[in-house]
């Protein structure tokens, strides 16, 4: 019979139980509610091992592809080993080896792992300075651009991950990594289905990473990308992804600001109009990041449009509250 | 005898019909304001053991969790009106993925018997 393995305990499966079965026996605590894979409740995570197919039905693209998969549904017929949503992972540690500043309040951090971090473009990572406090990021890099991470940081005032980033105290200093998490990612199949991608502020960090890394995937299908700030000194990166635009036909660039007169090259107007004004929703993949008061009218927005609900991925960034006994991720 | 949900292709085209029908029920504004501020995956995968369930799937659903599950919205004014107008988009959502009517009228019954559940009747 298959064993499970999860948290340190080994479970022998009877031949026709369950994952979920399985570890709730084993007297795990695991999240789970309708037992027939509807409901997405008891998603965990195969480290290692055959994950059977109709444990994943439903799912979008980007968990299948992490592993996750429903323990309800799932009899497999191998040896699997299991981690729940909320088991501490592995840090990595990392080296901050260049700070520099993007926009007004955006800085540009770049980080060297000591040792190998795989990640998708568009995910994001928690960063643990030493004394715990921690904040998370989304990594605006591909793996292929080399060995370091790249992390777009706004520096919020009362911030004091990010008011610490930018002292000169953070160069070099050594920090721990978490991660990477998030399904806002690219993933390979349907190169010509329009994409979508929106985002505020610093949300514009993972939509780089998923638009580079659909163009170096070969996506040919049109790619719109709309960068929203409330002012034109938000906006940053406007050359590259320019620049980008002008190389690869498929490929637009908006930015858009909410308040000031009109820059060459920047709209002024709402974002979530202009993003959806912007042709059909329906069958596309969208990809929404920052804001996120933005990205749940957006989301419901881009599912009444058209768009099925697998096919529209977001990341809202929440903020951390202002300094306190918290430490939770921003 | 197999069941519609077999028939419809079970539950990876469940994901489309969960789609027209959360796409039906969001757009009408008799109905739209009981799901303003719920998480659209969650609201979406309660939808799914709904109609894995009134189309014969594998579902633990009891009446318990029916009522449960809606009795937040009883405050909120929900009612019978209410609960037709989930069984109009049910058939309108099965109309569109090609089921017959007979058929569609057998789901309207079963779902119709959770009616006193979902109203904290029964
Ligand atoms: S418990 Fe609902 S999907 Fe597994």
């Amino acid at each position: 019979m298959p064993k499970l393995l999860c948290g340190g305990k080994a479970v022998e499966l009877g031949p026709t139980e369950t994952v979920l079965e399985g570890l709730l026996r084993a007297g795990l605590t695991v999240a789970h509610s309708c037992r027939a894979g509807a409901c997405q409740s008891c998603l965990v995570r195969a480290t290692e091992g055959l994950v059977p197919s109709e444990a994943q039905v439903g799912l979008k693209d980007t968990q299948k592809a992490e592993g996750y998969f429903l323990a309800c549904s799932a009899r497999p017929k191998t040896d699997l080993a299991v981690s729940l949503p909320d088991q501490a992972e592995g840090l990595t540690p990392a080296h901050i080896t260049h700070v520099a500043w993007l926009a007004e309040s955006v800085l540009r951090v770049e980080l060297a792992p000591t040792k190998t971090f795989a990640y998708r473009a568009g995910q994001f990572v928690n960063v643990v300075r030493a004394d715990g406090l921690t904040r998370s990021y989304s990594l605006a890099n591909l793996p292929g651009d080399g060995p370091t991470l790249t992390l777009h940081v706004r520096v919020v005032s009362q911030g004091r991950m990010s008011t610490w980033l930018a002292s000169p105290g953070a160069l070099g200093a050594l920090v721990n990594l978490r991660g990477p998490a998030g399904s806002c990612f690219y993933v390979e199949g349907r190169p010509t289905q329009p994409l979508l991608l929106v985002g505020t502020g610093t949300g514009l960090a993972p939509l780089y990473g998923i638009l580079r890394d659909a163009l170096r995937a070969g996506h040919s299908g049109p790619i719109r990308l709309f960068h929203g700030a409330r002012t034109p000194r938000g906006l940053y990166l406007q050359d590259e992804l320019r620049a980008l635009a002008s190389t690869h036909p498929q490929v637009s660039y908006t930015a858009c600001v909410r308040e000031g007169a009109g820059e060459a090259g920047v709209t002024v107007g709402a974002l979530d109009e202009l993003a959806m004004s912007a042709g059909a929703a329906k069958d596309q993949r969208v990809f929404l990041c920052g804001d996120p008061t933005l990205v749940t009218a957006l989301r419901k927005r881009a599912f009444l449009a058209g768009a099925r609900l697998r096919d529209i991925y977001s990341d809202p960034f929440i903020l951390a509250p202002p300094p306190g006994p918290s430490t939770e991720a921003a | 005898m197999t069941t519609l949900y077999d028939q419809l292709g079970g539950a990876a085209a469940l994901d489309a019909a969960v789609d027209i029908f959360y796409r039906k029920m969001l757009s009408d504004e008799r109905v739209s304001r009981f799901f303003e501020g719920v998480d659209m995956e969650r609201q979406a995968g309660k939808q799914k053991a709904f109609l894995t369930m009134v189309l014969g799937g594998p579902h633990s659903y009891t009446g318990k969790d029916m009522r449960t599950g809606h009795a937040h919205l009883l405050e909120k004014g929900l009612n019978d009106q209410h609960v037709d107008i989930v069984i109009e988009h049910l058939g309108g959502t099965l109309k569109e993925l090609g089921v017959a009517d007979d058929k569609i009228a057998e789901v309207a019954a079963l779902a119709n018997s959770v009616r006193d559940h979902v109203l904290g009747r029964a």
